[in-house]
């Protein structure tokens, strides 16, 4: 959108007051992200930069709250406890999204508007009303407390994105290279791992790395279903910010940016990747 | 008219001459049966997901519906005075076959322990009705019939036709008394519905303010969102690319990490306020409380739900050509004239996705108004987390005031789905 040349002053004066708006919001959207990984170096236990850290002075910045975190037992213990649960709960989600998903896109599927608006209400429905709801479900089959009951409730609330992102991929699909495969005398299992499979792949790791970082994230349903067994990262780091903050969260928050830095860099690369594949030009 | 195609093939026919399958099925039953066969495989590959959810998601919110309305102790403990008493009139003190059904009841219970919870039941609506209850119960076996003259000898309370009106209101296995509550409505002793005294009056207050607070966060994401995906849309596919990093990443970044985040800038001691004193626009006394209150809900609300406004708009605005623009400059439209007349419309796909599905997101929040939302920043979500740790009496209010918020999550998501379609919901 570059100005024109015929452009007159009041809107010449726009475009750049326009653009001036627009880093501020983009300021305003990253500024937060990028404060707390210098604040976790902090030497001092303050939330804000110490005069020795806006000299650069070294002795400002320490990787004690790091050394915390990594040497206490029960952070360590929470941290295991949300990888588990967040990868088991991927694998499950990750297989029947992507057989939903699969179902969905199929131009003869029945009831499709309704059965996608029930597949991805998970995601709309509030956490606290679920939480509340599969509390007293578990809590009632004596399931409570276990990781069981938390496996299954992240894997409700990961299936949405998985559902969403492979029907999205599939929206593209070219369904005769089925035919095409079949013709050529493959059968449906060789159909589906030569040819279906290579075209979905790059959708469903997306789908899958979304109902990770869902599992990963979630604080709500953990909160009312985890015994003090199960408790995981961001449940501490919730209670830990109700009582006191420590820099230790910090220290785990700035871990947490980079797994997200991580994640979001590799569904770039996936994207790219099924856009060439699909022969549309790379972004 | 010649059925024989070049290769000499000779199409099948049954009697009336409608084509048909080499077995002789007509081509119309065969295609309806092959297409009923696809729709069926097609539906195999849901029901797995399907059945997952009904059974670990629709179960536990239809069984949390029902626990709002349940009523079932006074129902269960005292069956046959809930039977006697079902044609009692309310008006005078009850007849005799009523206290012979709650002797009879007062028996049993003893008997299985249970008459206990009754009166407690009774209790809450009515203090010192345990007492009455129990004190009788434990001479009930003594009793010599007519029971009337029995209990009122053993207690005065007895002719108290309040007790008894409640007792028939609670005989009921359904009630709404939860919803009342959770409207700030309750019954008088009569069994009238009235409001609440004013100073026990929350919960409307707390939905008004979850509405008119997510209808604020909507507007803000709206009016910070609209810019920034307009110039997403329109800038270079390699700049914008880049920039889009900057809205994708804190997306894809942890709530609690945003939220921790807001909390380290906004408080009294915290960054912002650090650099206002700098700058000297405000003085070291004079930092201003920016956390713990709507203020902060809002800010770091508008900060987490931005993304899911951006991201909406982006993907149509993409799609609108900008030659639209020049054409309507062309014809002698102004920049603004143009733009609101040609682009705004055909924004209007994005901006309805947007806007509802931020509002719906907003208005279920939890851990953010939890955190940086003080006393007067908390959602509705908030206090029915508060009753979920309570008793059980608390927990079916939860589960009201759940329900009441489902419904109006449902209706919106009803209306989004009616308006954008959820198959159309994307992310990056």
């Amino acid at each position: 959108m570059a100005l024109p040349t015929y452009a007159g002053p009041l809107e010449r004066t726009w475009y750049y007051s326009y653009r001036v708006i627009c880093a501020a919001i983009f300021i305003f959207l990253i500024v937060p992200i990028v404060v707390i990984v210098p604040l976790s170096f902090n030497a001092q236990p303050y939330f804000t930069f110490t005069k020795e850290m806006l000299s650069f002075d070294p002795d400002g910045y320490s990787l004690r709250w790091y050394e915390e975190l990594l040497s206490s037992r029960e952070w360590m213990r929470a941290i295991g406890n949300s990888f588990f649960i967040a990868i088991s709960a991927t694998i499950i989600s990750t297989t029947l999204g992507t057989l939903a998903a699969l179902g969905l896109s199929r131009p003869n599927m029945p009831a499709k508007g309704f059965i996608t608006a029930v597949l991805i209400s998970p995601m709309i429905v509030p956490l606290i009303i679920t939480a509340a709801a599969l509390f007293s479900f578990y809590a009632r089959l004596d399931l409570a407390n276990s990781y069981f009951s938390i496996i299954m409730a992240h894997v409700v609330l990961g299936t949405p994105f998985v559902v969403i992102t492979v029907t999205a991929s599939l929206s593209g699909f070219d369904q005769q290279l089925i035919r095409a495969a079949q013709s050529l005398g493959a059968n449906q299992v060789t159909t589906f791992f030569k040819v279906i499979l290579p075209l979905l792949l790059p959708g469903v790791v997306a789908g899958a790395l979304f109902a990770f970082i869902t599992s990963l994230d979630e604080v709500v349903v953990v909160l009312f279903l985890a015994g003090p067994e199960q408790v995981t990262m961001t449940v501490r780091m919730f209670s830990g910010l109700r009582e006191e903050i420590s820099p230790t969260i910090l220290a785990l928050a700035t871990i947490l940016v980079a797994i997200s830095i991580l994640l979001l860099s590799s569904m770039e690369l996936l994207r790219r990747r099924s856009e060439r594949q699909r022969g549309m030009s790379p972004g | 008219m010649a059925d024989i195609a070049a290769d000499g093939y000779v199409p099948e026919r049954d009697e009336s001459g409608a084509l048909t399958t080499v077995d002789g099925t007509p081509l119309k039953i065969s295609l309806r049966k092959s297409q009923r066969r696809a729709k069926r495989r097609a539906f195999y590959l849901v029901v797995p997901l399907l059945a997952f959810l009904f059974i670990t998601f629709t179960i536990p919110i239809v069984g949390m519906i029902v626990r709002s309305v349940y009523n079932p102790e006074v129902a269960n403990y005292l069956p046959e005075t809930s039977a006697a008493i079902g044609d009692w009139d309310g008006e005078e003190l009850p007849p005799e076959k009523v206290f012979a059904a709650m002797a009879a009841d007062m028996e049993v219970g003893l008997e299985n322990r249970t008459i206990g919870r009754a009166a407690g039941r009774i209790n809450r609506e009515i203090p010192g009705a345990r007492s009455l209850v129990m004190g009788t119960a434990r001479h009930v076996d003594e009793m010599q019939p007519p029971y009337r003259e029995a209990f009122l000898e053993e207690d005065e309370d007895w002719s108290d036709l309040e007790l008894w009106r409640l007792l028939k209101r609670e005989t009921r296995l359904i009630t709404p008394a939860y919803y009342l509550l959770a409207l700030d409505f309750e019954y008088t002793p009569r069994g009238d519905i009235v409001e609440r005294p004013e100073i026990y009056q929350v919960y409307r207050l707390l939905f008004i303010r979850t509405a008119w607070m997510s209808i604020v966060i909507t507007g803000a994401c709206l009016l910070l969102g609209y810019p920034v995906a307009h110039l997403l849309a329109t800038l270079p596919l390699r700049t914008s690319n880049l920039l889009m990093i900057l809205v994708l990443l804190p997306f894809w970044t942890s709530l609690l990490v945003r939220t921790s985040a807001w909390m380290v800038l906004l408080q009294q001691e915290g960054v912002v306020n650090d650099l206002l004193v700098w700058a000297g626009i405000i003085n070291d006394n004079g930092r201003i409380r920016m956390i713990y209150n709507q203020l902060g809900t809002i800010i770091a609300m508008t900060h987490i739900l931005l993304p899911f406004m951006i991201l909406p708009l982006y993907s149509v605005m993409k799609t609108i050509p900008p030659s639209y623009m020049r054409a309507a400059r062309s014809l002698g439209a102004n920049q603004f004239t143009a733009f609101v007349k040609v682009y705004m419309p055909l924004t209007i796909p994005g901006l309805a996705a947007g806007v509802l599905l931020v509002f719906i997101l907003a208005i279920g929040y939890y851990i953010t108004p939890a955190l940086v939302g003080g006393e007067s920043g908390i959602f509705i979500s908030n206090l029915i987390a508060s009753n979920m740790q309570g008793t059980s009496a608390q927990l079916k209010l939860a589960s009201a005031l759940a329900t009441i918020l489902l419904v109006l999550v449902l209706f919106f998501y009803w209306l989004f789905n009616k308006l954008v379609g959820v198959d159309r919901l994307k992310f990056g």
